[in-house]
């Protein structure tokens, strides 16, 4: 009974290593073409202006690609493939920044953005609607005589 | 205005000068390579005239390796008699200069090489595996190579008489 238990209990992490393992290979799938394509995506061309690799027309990018294509067929993995890359380019020639180190700026800055500036908005609003609420409930500052008397004779005069 | 107002305004502007004064203090000709200081990548290259050159054959002489194109002008154009009066100056000195020709016709090439009369070896990158094995993003760019196969500086745009001769005597 013990032994079944404890079975039961290895099977578990078995089978979440397996289904990992299939959705890391899912991920990771895909026809050498394919795989090209995405790698290429994630890459800057150098003689462009903010184009990938895989969307530049250009003789350099195509020779990129090629480059991947040939790689990926030696069987290198896509990860040792844009190591390669950033070797020889530097980080510039990745279209995204690695979540690393200083990085990570460029990655949670713009949400701290979005929640600071919604932040700011709904301190806007609350605030409004506050002095709206505290104005309806005071009466109103006397008006100056003068102008009381000059609307009222306008008034009249526009009745007419 | 509150203080903390003025504190959060210094706050978000502050940093934003402080960007922009880094930027205006960097070169934009400046284009880092992480290559600098490390081994060269080997190359194999076949020439023009026939010869073929590898990095390895070359190991234990300072070699300029200049890649090039004959529609980049007016760059490449200005940079070639001063490439070919180093490469008179410096061979007796154990200096190797190769030129490797990029994204070219053949026979545009020739002509280029003609025209100004290079007489060092110059190949074309078949495939373009030397220029992205070097980084390269555009032409010219040249890099100096140490005696121990070691990148020791990389120049992009075109070379005159004064870098090379400066470039080229730090490596002996």
């Amino acid at each position: 009974m013990q032994n079944g238990k404890r079975g039961k209990q290895s099977l578990v992490p078995t089978l979440l290593l397996m289904v990992f393992g299939i959705w890391v290979s899912v991920a990771n799938a895909g026809s050498v073409e394919e795989q090209t394509l995405r790698l290429a995506a994630e890459l800057r061309c150098p003689v462009c202006q903010n184009l990938s690799v895989a969307d530049s027309p250009s003789e350099m990018a195509t020779q990129m690609r090629e480059v991947i294509h040939e790689k990926l067929k030696n069987g290198e993995s896509p990860e040792q493939i844009r190591d390669y890359f950033v070797s020889r380019y530097g980080e510039w020639i990745l279209l995204s920044p690695a979540r690393q180190g200083f990085n990570w700026l460029a990655w949670l800055l713009p949400f701290v953005a979005i929640v600071g500036g919604f932040g700011i908005v709904v301190l806007t609003i609350s605030r409004s609607i506050r002095r709206g609420r505290q104005s309806h409930g005071e009466p109103p500052p006397p008006s100056d005589p003068r102008y009381a008397g000059r609307l009222e004779s306008e008034l009249k005069e526009w009745e007419r | 205005m509150a203080t903390w107002k003025k504190l959060s305004l210094l706050l978000s502007i502050v940093p934003i000068l402080l960007l922009l004064a880094y930027g205006f203090k960097t070169n934009p000709r400046e284009v880092p390579s992480p290559l600098v200081g490390r081994q060269a990548p080997p190359f194999a290259m076949a020439a023009f005239d026939g010869s073929s050159h590898t990095l390895e054959q070359h190991r234990g002489s300072p070699v300029v390796l200049n890649f090039w194109a004959s529609w980049c002008f007016p760059a490449c154009y200005e940079e070639a008699p001063h490439l070919e009066a180093a490469w008179q100056s410096y061979r007796d000195r154990g200096v190797v200069v190769i030129g490797v020709d990029i994204q070219d016709r053949d026979a545009d090439a020739k002509v280029f090489i003609d025209r100004f009369k290079l007489s060092f070896p110059n190949g074309p990158d078949v495939q373009g595996k030397v220029s992205i094995d070097y980084g390269v993003y555009g032409v010219p760019e040249t890099f100096f190579i140490n005696r121990d196969g070691t990148i020791h500086y990389k120049h992009v745009g075109a070379l005159d008489a004064k870098i090379l001769k400066a470039k080229i005597e730090e490596m002996l």
